[in-house]
């Protein structure tokens, strides 16, 4: 290493630095970003996560059950654990159609495709919740023909369903498409030479290259189907015990000036999300290997 | 169906790789008249060819040549958009790739890297029908077989990963043959190893070939590979079969320009054909061309068939541009007087010729196109 002489003027650069690779910054910048990181993080996102435990309980545990165990709240979490039941596996297996089509064949309108997952990611979700009141709503489209029906989709239960499934609906799909690309039809050819059905080529051989990375769509697609506001607020018509999800209940509860309620009905929710993370990394932990295996071709 | 897929009754009796008999019959395949077009562009142009029982043939050419979509209509994974192609006779057409009962090993192995060698190998026995379907112990056995014949025993618990190119090559060929195919197919089988591990399964693929007896079609792009492991060699370019033949008839007899500087190496200087004398630049060369019509045409010729004259006349003569070794030999480049062609020749390691020294070859087998 000593006869590797450096240019004049980087004098100040230690001994060890020498041996640094070169995407590797001079220490002060590398302070620099993880400082300006760190505090980002603390400032923006565990501070807020902090303040709603601190809230949720600041009346005391009594007041904390009593908020999370009243008739309302168990409603919301029902309704809430309902809603992702249903929208969770429903948008497995749109997401996992979706993605076999793109990744695997061609077809004309295949970019069209392509970019109308990707719309519920840019639309507001306010606006996804209007869709289904014009469409299913009184004075919308098919709104007579339901009533005549007796069917109520808008202020019930399936519109709220509705609603976070075209909410949720890219993160399966986003989650499967760029792998399932990537990994091209040559095994699906592999086993279909070898004699397996079209279902045993999908059942043993696309199903397993992809696990991880569905796993991570669920996840996700779930944390956000528990989550979400704007559609369902618009869609929901916020009747208590009836049409509340989680969220909507924090709301109203806030809205009442019961910030110690809403606090603990958020603590819930913001729980939800930390369990989530935690089994996200857990997996990536656990199978560290395999999903780095599965990445590779 | 039943004389494609063959007799399945006894097909897993134990220890069916220890003699060729064993095996299925090998196949004959026919292709007649195939014609693939890819929307609007041509990929095969109607070709045709016979590949006979037990027979190993290699398709060479260029990347663009139609080789693998010629591969692949064999094995099922496309179709033609005319033409026939015929198993044994019968119209393998009508079968779909699960029925044809095809060996397949692909240029990236393609193995399935969430399963262990053993499960990688067993696939094709484990998804069977219930009927057909040997018990886990004929299919774990048979599989320990197939490594033993593969030489990979011992490595039956690793995953693909694990595994290096070479193991990884020879897994994908026992999982291909652990179906009892009538007909393997290797798409550029040794294209992602290095040059060494390329050679040692070369040699090990014409071996358990010879073992096992299966029709097998293999597609390369390395004449030299084709040369050294193939019975027959089928040479295509642009969608279109040049010439079929042993690997002796396409080195030294190839029909076509394509064919003779595609394989092996070459040279080529244009060349005026007078009344059985083969003109360069206006000088006879000392070569008889007896019943070639006159007119302009391509000699064409190898390095190693060239051969300094004593005499300057009537030979080649050019000025020794640049001269290095070239494994046992001196590859020297001569620039032809005039024209300022280049050509390659092969002399004797011990010849040093300086740069700038004139010298006058001739080809001993040569060849004129026009």
């Amino acid at each position: 290493m000593s006869d590797l002489s450096l240019p004049l003027g980087l004098d100040f650069i230690g001994a060890n630095d020498r041996a640094r690779s070169v995407t590797t910054e001079r220490r002060r910048v590398r302070i620099a970003l993880i400082a300006i990181a760190v505090i980002f993080l603390s400032l923006f996102i565990l501070l807020p996560l902090i303040s709603v435990f601190i809230e949720a309980f600041r009346a005391g545990l009594n007041t904390y059950w009593v908020a999370i165990t009243e008739p309302d709240a168990l409603a919301a979490v029902r309704l809430t654990l309902l809603v992702a039941a249903i929208a969770v596996p429903a948008n497995v297996i749109f997401g996992i159609a979706a993605s076999w089509a793109i990744a695997k064949f061609e077809f004309p309108g295949k970019s069209f495709l392509n970019t109308l997952i990707d719309l519920p990611f840019s639309v507001s979700p306010v606006i996804s919740g209007l869709v289904f009141v014009l469409l299913f709503g009184l004075q919308g489209y098919f709104g007579h023909w339901l009533r005549d029906h007796d069917i109520q989709i808008i202020f019930a239960v399936p519109g709220i369903v509705l609603a976070t499934i075209f909410v949720t609906f890219p993160f399966v799909a986003r989650e499967l498409v760029p792998l399932m690309q990537e990994q091209g039809t040559q095994d699906e050819e592999a086993a279909l030479s070898l004699g397996a059905s079209g279902f045993q080529t999908f059942w043993r051989i696309t199903l397993p290259n992809v696990k991880w990375a569905l796993l991570y769509g669920v996840i996700l697609c779930n944390a956000r189907a528990m989550g979400e506001f704007g559609a369902v607020s618009v869609v929901s018509g916020h009747i208590r015990g009836k049409t509340n999800t989680m969220p909507l209940h924090v709301e109203v509860l806030y809205n009442d000036y019961n910030s110690a309620a809403a606090f603990a009905v958020a603590s819930l929710l913001a729980l939800l999300a930390l369990v989530t993370l935690a089994v996200k990394i857990a997996l990536e932990w656990r199978y560290a290997d395999q999903i780095a295996g599965s990445n590779r071709h | 169906m039943d004389a494609l897929v063959g007799n399945e009754a006894n097909r897993l009796a134990p220890s069916t790789l220890a003699s060729k008999g064993g095996w299925e019959k090998p196949m004959q395949v026919t292709v007649e008249d195939v014609v693939r077009t890819f929307g609007i562009t041509p990929a095969l142009h109607g070709v045709s060819l016979d590949i006979h029982p037990g027979e190993l043939v290699a398709l060479l050419g260029p990347s663009g040549s139609g080789k693998t979509t010629l591969l692949r209509i064999l094995a099922g994974l496309d179709f033609p958009t005319a033409g026939r192609v015929l198993f044994d006779g019968e119209d393998a057409l009508k079968f779909t790739v699960q029925e044809r009962n095809v060996g397949l090993v692909f240029q990236n192995y393609a193995l399935f890297r969430h399963m262990r060698v053993l499960e990688n190998i067993g696939f094709g026995l484990r998804v069977r029908p219930r009927s057909r379907r040997p018990n886990r112990n004929d299919i774990r056995h048979r599989v320990l077989e197939l490594l033993d014949l593969v030489q990979l025993s011992g490595l039956e618990k690793r995953y693909p990963a694990q595994l290096s190119g070479g193991q990884r090559q020879r897994v994908a060929f026992a999982r291909a043959l652990a179906i009892e195919p009538r007909l393997l197919l290797l798409d550029e089988p040794f294209g992602a190893l290095d040059a060494m591990v390329r050679r040692d399964l070369r040699r090990w693929l014409r071996e358990i070939h010879d073992k096992t007896g299966h029709t097998t079609v293999f597609v390369t792009h390395d004449q030299e590979e084709a040369l050294e492991l193939a019975d027959r060699v089928v040479v295509m370019s642009q969608g279109r079969i040049k010439q079929v033949g042993t690997p002796d008839e396409v080195y030294d007899r190839p029909n076509s320009p394509f064919v003779f500087s595609f394989i092996g190496e070459s040279s080529a200087l244009p060349v005026d054909v007078e009344k059985g004398k083969i003109l360069l630049d206006g000088r006879p060369l000392n070569l008889v061309a007896k019943d070639i019509p006159s007119g302009p045409a391509e000699l064409y010729f190898r390095p190693h068939d060239l051969e300094v004259e004593d005499n300057l006349l009537g030979g080649i003569q050019g000025t020794v541009s640049a001269q290095r070794r070239h494994g046992g030999s001196r590859r020297v480049e001569l620039e032809v007087d005039e024209q300022r062609h280049r050509i390659e020749i092969d002399l004797p390691a011990d010849f040093e010729p300086n740069l700038g020294d004139r010298i006058s070859v001739l080809p001993r087998r040569w060849k004129l196109y026009r």
